[in-house]
C-alpha cells in the first residue's frame, strides 16, 4: 500500500505548493505504515524529482510524454489512476490548485473514491475512522468530514503545511507510460498564454500586497507594486479595482475572486467588506493601512496604520529596501 | 441550443455562519440564501448565447423545496424552465449523480455550472459530472463562444496564466467572472417567471462519499496593534522580529 502524491511542476522545479502536498503525504504514510510515492508529469528535472525525498518521498513515477507538458484532464488523470493501479494507493494527495481540485474529482469518480478538497489538517485515523478537516463558508468556518470510500482523495490548502526538509534524502525515480492515445488529448489546449510578470504567482505566494479603491486610480499602483517588490511578494485588488480595469481580474481575491492565504497579506485602501476578507481571512497576518479609523477591515488585522496610502506606503517601500535579504 | 445551468442555493455573501448547538449542522436560522454568485455568470452567459442563438436554458438545483424561490428569481432572470430535484444535497458526489442522471435523459448542448459553491467551497461537481458522462469539463473558464453549431472556444484560468481550449459540444464548463454580467430580474421577468414550468422530480438512487460530522469556527484573532503612521517603518521591523513573516 502506498499514499499517492501528484507533483506539479513549474519550469523545470515543483511548485511550492506540490511540495507541500508532498510533505503532508508522506505524514500520513507514516501514520498509516505505508510508503509514499509520487506521481509527476511534463517538464520536471530529473534533479528536481530525486530531491523530493527531503518531503519524505521514497519513489517517484514519472511519465515524461511530452503532450502533457500542458494541463489536459483527461490525459493526467489516466496516469495517475495508472500509477494508483499500479502501487495499490488508497490515498492520493494533490495540491488544492486548479489542477489538482479537477484530477482530484474525475479520479472519484474513476476509483470510486471519497474526496475532500481545500484541506487544512492531517487526518484523524482513530478506530479506523478517516476524518479530514477542511476550509467551508469561505474561509468563515471548518468542516470535519468522514470519507468512508475505500479510497481516500485529498486536496490540501495551499499553505497551511510546512514543506519538511530532510536534507540530504533522496528519492528513486522510475519511468511511467500510460500508453495515452491521441483521443486522451482531445481538449487539450490550443493555446498557453502565461501572465507576464517577473514577479511573484500570485496563487503561490507567500506575502501578497494589495490595493483597493483608495488608491484612486491605476495610474498610482507603483506604489503596491514597489512595496510588493521590495518584499519579494505578489500583487493583488480588491473587486472593484478589478472591475473598472484598473487591474487584471486574475488579481481579484474574495467571495468572486480568487482565495489567498498567504503568510502576510497587506491591504492598502480596502475597507474589508465581507466579501474581500472571504478570499483572505485565512492569511497568517493581516496588516490593514487605511485612513479611515473605522474601516471593518482593522477588525480582521494584526498590524494596523490609520494614514493616508500616499504618505505610508513609500516609507514601507523605504524600510523594506533597507531590509537585509 | 439546448443549455443546462445548474445552481446552488448557499448563504448570502454577508451572511454571519453560525452552526447548531450540537455543531453538527449548519444554522439557517436568521440567513438569507441567493443563487450562488458564481452560477450567475453561468445563467447570464447561457441567456446571451440563447439570445443569440435561439433554443432553450435550463436551470436545475438538488434541493428540497425551500431552495424555490431562488430557481424562481433564475427563471425570472431569464431561464426557460426548471428542475429540482428534491433531495437535501448532502455531497458532491450525490449532487452529481442527480446531475449526471437528469443530463442522460436530456440532450443538453451543454451544461454551465458556477466555479464552485461558496458554501461548501468543494468545487468538485462539474468535473464529477464531466467524468460521470464522459464529457470534457472546463473548469475554471471565464469566456465562452460558440466557433460553429459544434465547436465551443473557452478560456480558463490556470495558476499564472490562461489557457483557451475548443471543444466539441455536449461539455461541462464552470463560470467565473468575466465571462458575463449578472442580470437583475425586471418587473416582466419576475411576472412570467410565476407561470414557467418548474417540475420536481425524485433523486436516484446514489450513495455519498463524505460525511460531514462536525463544524468550528477560526479562532478569534488577538486583536490589532497600531502603528503610529509619522514611524510607519516600525510595521517593517515587526513584520519580521514579532510577526516573523518576512
Ligand atoms: C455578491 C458580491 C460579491 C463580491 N465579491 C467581492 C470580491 O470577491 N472581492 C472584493 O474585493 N469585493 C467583492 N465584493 C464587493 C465588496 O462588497 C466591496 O464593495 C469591495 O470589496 C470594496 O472594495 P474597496 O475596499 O477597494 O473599495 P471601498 O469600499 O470604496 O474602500 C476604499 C477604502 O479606501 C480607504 N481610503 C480612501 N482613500 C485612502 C487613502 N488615501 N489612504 C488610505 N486609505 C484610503 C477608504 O477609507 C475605504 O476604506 C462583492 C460584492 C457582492 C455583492
Ligand atoms: N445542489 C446543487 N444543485 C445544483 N447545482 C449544484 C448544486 N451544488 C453545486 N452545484 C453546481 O456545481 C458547482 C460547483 O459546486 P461545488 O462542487 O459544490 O463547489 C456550483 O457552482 C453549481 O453550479
Amino acid at each position: 500500500m502506498s499514499v499517492l502524491v501528484f507533483v506539479e511542476g513549474l519550469n523545470g522545479e515543483i511548485k511550492k505548493s506540490s511540495l507541500e502536498a508532498a510533505s503532508y503525504g508522506s505524514q500520513v504514510a507514516q501514520q498509516l505504515g505505508a510508503t509514499a510515492t509520487a506521481v509527476a508529469i511534463g517538464e520536471v528535472h530529473e534533479e528536481a524529482l530525486t530531491k523530493l525525498g527531503e518531503q519524505g518521498i521514497e519513489k517517484v513515477l514519472y511519465d515524461e510524454d511530452s503532450r502533457l507538458n500542458s494541463f489536459v484532464a483527461d490525459a493526467y488523470v489516466k496516469v495517475i489512476a495508472k500509477a494508483a493501479q499500479q502501487e495499490s494507493s488508497k490515498v492520493l494527495v494533490f495540491s488544492n490548485s486548479n489542477i489538482g481540485a479537477s484530477i482530484g474529482a474525475k479520479l472519484a469518480v474513476r476509483l470510486n473514491g471519497s474526496l475532500a478538497t481545500n484541506v487544512t489538517t492531517l487526518p484523524n485515523t482513530d478506530g479506523g475512522s478517516f476524518v479530514v478537516t477542511r476550509g467551508v463558508f469561505s474561509g468563515k468556518a471548518f468542516a470535519d468530514v468522514a470519507l468512508t470510500a475505500d479510497v481516500k482523495i485529498i486536496a490540501v490548502k495551499k499553505n497551511s503545511f510546512d514543506v519538511t526538509h530532510n536534507a540530504g534524502a533522496t528519492a528513486t525515480v522510475e519511468k511511467l507510460s500510460a500508453d495515452l492515445a491521441d483521443a486522451d488529448f482531445a481538449a487539450a489546449p490550443k493555446e498557453t498564454v502565461m501572465q507576464e510578470t517577473d514577479g511573484v504567482l500570485l496563487p503561490e505566494a507567500e506575502v501578497v500586497v494589495s490595493g483597493g479603491r483608495g488608491l484612486k486610480g491605476p495610474e498610482n499602483w507603483h506604489l503596491i507594486e514597489d512595496l510588493a517588490n521590495a518584499l519579494g511578494a505578489a500583487t493583488a485588488c480588491s473587486k472593484p479595482v478589478s472591475d473598472m480595469d484598473w487591474r487584471p481580474h486574475h488579481e481579484h481575491v474574495g467571495q468572486t475572486g480568487i482565495t489567498v492565504s498567504p503568510n502576510l497579506y497587506i491591504a492598502v485602501g480596502i475597507s474589508g467588506a465581507i466579501q474581500h476578507l472571504a478570499g483572505v481571512n485565512s492569511s497568517k497576518v493581516i496588516v490593514v493601512i487605511n485612513k479611515d479609523p473605522e474601516a471593518p477591515f482593522f477588525k480582521a488585522a494584526d498590524y494596523g496604520i490609520v494614514g493616508d496610502a500616499f504618505e505610508v506606503v513609500p516609507k514601507l517601500i523605504e524600510a523594506a529596501k533597507a531590509l537585509d535579504k | 441550443m439546448k443549455i443546462l445551468v445548474c445552481i446552488s442555493n448557499v448563504p448570502d455573501t454577508t451572511s454571519k455562519i453560525n452552526f447548531t448547538a450540537d455543531n453538527k449542522a449548519f444554522d439557517k436560522n436568521g440567513v438569507q440564501f441567493v443563487i450562488n454568485p458564481w452560477d450567475e455568470y453561468a445563467l447570464t452567459r447561457a441567456i446571451e448565447l440563447k439570445e443569440a442563438k435561439g433554443g432553450t436554458v435550463t436551470v436545475l438545483n438538488v434541493g428540497e423545496a425551500d431552495t424555490e424561490p431562488n430557481i424562481r428569481k433564475a427563471l425570472a432572470i431569464g431561464a426557460d424552465d426548471a428542475i429540482r430535484v428534491n433531495a437535501n444535497p448532502t455531497d458532491a458526489f450525490f449532487v452529481a449523480q442527480q446531475i449526471a442522471a437528469i443530463a442522460k435523459e436530456n440532450n443538453y448542448d451543454m451544461i454551465l455550472m458556477g466555479k464552485e459553491s461558496i458554501d461548501y467551497n468543494g468545487s468538485q461537481v462539474h468535473n464529477m459530472v464531466g467524468e460521470i458522462l464522459g464529457i470534457p469539463a472546463v473548469v475554471p473558464a471565464f469566456k465562452l463562444d460558440l466557433v460553429d453549431d459544434s465547436t465551443a472556444r473557452l478560456e480558463r484560468e490556470v495558476e499564472g496564466g490562461k489557457e483557451v481550449v475548443e471543444v466539441k459540444l455536449p461539455f461541462v464548463a464552470s463560470a467565473q467572472q468575466p465571462m458575463s454580467e449578472p442580470r437583475i430580474p425586471n418587473m416582466r421577468g419576475i411576472m412570467t417567471a410565476r407561470t414557467k414550468p418548474l417540475n420536481v422530480v425524485e433523486p436516484v438512487g446514489a450513495e455519498a462519499k463524505a460525511e460531514y460530522v462536525n463544524y468550528s469556527k477560526p479562532e478569534k484573532k488577538g486583536g490589532v496593534k497600531m502603528i503610529d503612521p509619522e514611524n510607519a517603518g516600525e510595521l517593517i521591523t515587526l513584520l519580521r522580529n514579532e510577526a516573523k513573516v518576512l
